[in-house]
């Protein structure tokens, strides 16, 4: 019992190790999805009818593919179109690749975020913006987006924990994040179960903090009579 | 309130039509620099609509309006810097949910007007203070009352130094007892000698402020003239009615 | 459950295994069959892999049916728990639920494929990938059903009790019929979601839909056109079985029972 406690006590540096790979892909593809999702979702509700059509099939696409297969096609697409006319750039390292796909599809997620979150400020803010000579981009960025980014941090939460679990697909390229470093001493020391149980509780504790963390943002940012509301992520409810 | 000759705003045969219904059918008239002009006429006749072409948030199908010499509605007219001379102040406020008071009234100088931030600070609270509302500066709209979020709408409207205001029934949204603060504000105004429209539904407010009434009713302007022409002597039978309804309604104006 | 030693390595950490277990015997004729594919356009490589990649989405949808079912049945009796039950129930229950959202279905199935042997429980991958994946989607149905059940006013409970009724029996004739016409809307979804989760199945080497691909990739080198192949026919079972939740959703809608 001792034994294997000190297994777990000398495996914990390793998987924190990985715990920052899982925590940089998380966050660098949040960051990739909130422009991308911002962009999309400014494009559905203020875009001509054909960019809005053409945002909306992005985002159908995006949120009907599965993200681990998606994650193995763009890599070995990328692979493929490199090898076939030898651009040697595109050879991207997979955590790249990672940040890339897993950006473009929490990118469909969260225009959804902000484009309920847009469609929920009073059209007439928009106006009285334009009434003082704001131009349209002056007005979504000054009254629109503030508000909006208010709105939209419960689901970017819930955004925040889907995508944090999705990363262990990583895995499936060869990034060494959190679950393929257990993989890795797992199989190196035969303790599946324990360094699995370990690796499992050091996601829970990854969840929770940035769930909590972001609360404490909610709170932070908070405007008297704006009130967030909960929506969906990777439709799942939490 | 002296009114003088200068002619700040004129309009000539507007025309609006949303869908099949023609909501403003050929309206024509002028505003002189330091007058205060009421519309009044029953609901879902074109007034707000007509308020609301002159600056161009809605677009109008026909017909040209001037501010000054700047032909509003041609096409060549940067619309951003006219809007920037005429106040606007809605219904329901339209206050910027997620800004204080403060930066409710500074947003426009700092971004539209381009002030650095403390002319900007100084002025916001020039104009606060004349609605007075100084110390309220730090709260945000939602903790405010609805009398206190429509002066600071018109105070964010007024730091803009506007040549013209336009009230679209800015005291509606708003329980009774609150509408007298706003009035005062918009009374004072106009002594000062602000050109201004008001679309209301205060009788008592167009008869005794305003220099010149329009009564509308179904797109078109059926009267007009000074207040006591208008109110007490109407020309026309449908004013005659409309008068004497809101009596019966409000007792007496 | 076979009794296999399960030490596969997922994909690049060495030699596939898994793949060929559940067809001892063709292997080298399958063998032979892909070398040829190894060559010809993609459309004469699409038509030729078809027939194994429709067995592989048989498989998928096998496993997913199966996940979700094992998901309602622990979703609703999670719920329940959590609604309903004593202490230390709700706290097992709500443990149990908090656990499974916060961590990821991969680990999970780690967990389960790879850690259970430790206890002398061995599972093979499918069954492992159905049972893993069903217990994770209970916890995800157990919010769905426990937030239907919190929805239905208690006056039902009271009407129920008071006209005799039982506490299990109100659950069962009163509340249970309406929460689980409230909670369609929501469990279609994580039907989609199990559907579109059910590919992390391969990577302990069940031989669904994604490992069919990994398996002919592997052996004709083509991996990035079979797994678009694959990843289409995802694209379009998903669009497809939406729509048709869809329909179904309006056919099924009972006039002012829905959520909030």
């Amino acid at each position: 019992m001792l034994e294997k406690l000190r297994l777990v006590w000398e495996s914990l540096p390793l998987l924190l190790q990985g715990a920052i790979v899982t925590l940089e892909l998380t966050v660098s593809l949040l960051l990739v999805g909130l422009v991308l999702g911002v962009l999309v979702a400014l494009g559905q509700v203020y875009g001509p009818r054909p960019l809005a059509m053409l945002m909306s099939a992005y985002e159908r696409f995006f949120r009907a593919m599965p993200i681990l297969v998606l994650l193995i096609v763009v890599n070995f697409g990328l692979a493929f179109v490199a090898n076939t006319y030898q651009w040697d750039w595109l050879r991207l390292p997979t955590f790249a690749v990672a940040v890339l796909v897993f950006g473009l599809h929490s990118s469909a997620y969260q225009s959804q975020i902000f484009r309920g979150a847009i469609q929920a400020i009073k059209p007439g803010q928009l106006l009285a913006a334009r009434a003082l000579g704001m131009t349209r981009l002056q007005a979504i960025r000054y009254i629109t987006l503030p508000q909006a980014l208010r709105l939209a941090i419960p689901g970017w939460s819930n955004e925040y924990s889907g995508v944090l679990k999705d990363t262990s697909f990583a895995f499936a390229i060869g990034v060494t994040e959190l679950a393929r470093q257990g993989w890795q001493i797992a199989t190196r020391t035969r303790e599946m179960f324990l360094i699995f149980i370990t690796v499992a509780l050091i996601y829970l504790v990854l969840t929770y903090l940035g769930t909590w963390l972001l609360e404490l943002v909610e709170r932070r940012v908070s405007v008297p009579g704006l009130a967030g509301q909960r929506r969906e992520e990777h439709g799942r409810v939490i | 309130m002296a009114v003088s000759s200068n002619i700040v705003v004129r309009i000539e045969d507007l025309h609006k039509r949303y869908g099949n219904e023609e909501v403003l059918k050929g309206v024509s008239f002028t505003v002189r620099q330091g007058e205060a002009l009421a519309i009044i006429g029953p609901s879902g006749t074109g007034k707000s609509t007509l308020l609301r072409c002159i600056n161009r948030l809605t677009e109008p199908d026909r017909g040209r309006i001037w501010l000054e010499d700047t032909e509003i509605t041609s096409p060549q007219t940067d619309i951003n810097a006219i809007r920037q001379q005429i106040g606007f102040v809605f219904q329901d406020f339209n206050l910027f949910a997620h800004l204080t008071a403060l930066d409710n009234v500074r947003l426009g100088l700092l971004k539209v007007k381009r002030l650095s931030k403390r002319e900007a600070t100084e002025r916001a609270m020039q104009e606060l203070a004349r609605v007075g509302l100084a110390e309220h500066a730090e709260k945000y709209p939602a903790q405010l009352s609805g009398g206190q979020q429509q002066r600071v709408s018109i105070a964010r409207a007024l730091a803009m130094d506007p040549k013209l205001m336009l009230f679209d029934e800015p005291t509606s949204a708003l329980d009774p007892e609150l509408i007298g603060e706003v009035l005062q504000v918009m009374q004072d105004l106009a002594e000062e000698g602000m050109t201004m429209v008001v679309v209301t539904h205060e009788m008592g407010f167009a008869r005794s402020v305003c220099d010149e009434v329009i009564f509308m009713e179904k797109g078109v302007i059926v009267e007009q003239g000074p207040p006591q022409q208008v109110f007490v002597n109407p020309k026309q039978p449908r004013t005659r009615q409309f008068l004497g309804k809101i009596s019966e309604l409000y007792g007496g104006t | 459950m076979g009794g296999h030693n399960p030490h596969p390595s997922p994909l690049r950490g060495g030699g596939q295994k898994g793949e060929g277990r559940s067809e001892e015997g063709g292997d080298l004729k399958q063998f032979l069959d892909c070398q040829v594919l190894a060559e010809g356009s993609f459309l004469r490589l699409a038509c030729d892999i078809a027939p194994r990649l429709l067995q592989g989405t048989a498989t998928t949808f096998q496993l997913t049916v199966l996940a979700i079912g094992l998901g309602l049945v622990g979703g609703i009796l999670l719920a329940l728990g959590r609604v309903y039950g004593n202490k230390p129930i709700y706290w097992v229950s709500t443990a149990y639920v908090q656990f499974v959202r916060g961590t990821p279905v991969l680990v999970q199935l780690f967990l389960i494929y790879y850690g259970l042997p430790a206890f002398e429980i061995r599972l093979d991958s499918l069954t492992a990938a159905i049972i893993g994946l069903g217990l994770n989607s209970a916890a995800y149905q157990a919010e769905y059903f426990r937030g239907a059940i919190q929805s239905i006013s208690r006056g039902q409970m009271l009407a129920a009790r008071a006209i005799g009724m039982t506490n299990l029996q109100a659950i069962r004739h009163v509340i249970l019929p309406q929460a689980l016409r409230i909670v369609i809307p929501p469990w279609s979804n994580e039907l989609i979601y199990t559907l579109k989760y059910s590919s992390v199945a391969f990577i302990i080497g069940a031989p669904e839909l994604m490992a069919t691909g990994q398996v002919i990739a592997s052996r004709n080198f083509r991996y990035f056109e079979v797994f678009l192949i694959v990843a289409f026919i995802y694209l379009v079972c998903v669009l497809v079985i939406s729509k048709l939740l869809d329909i179904a959703e309006q056919k099924l809608k009972i006039p002012g029972l829905e959520m909030r």
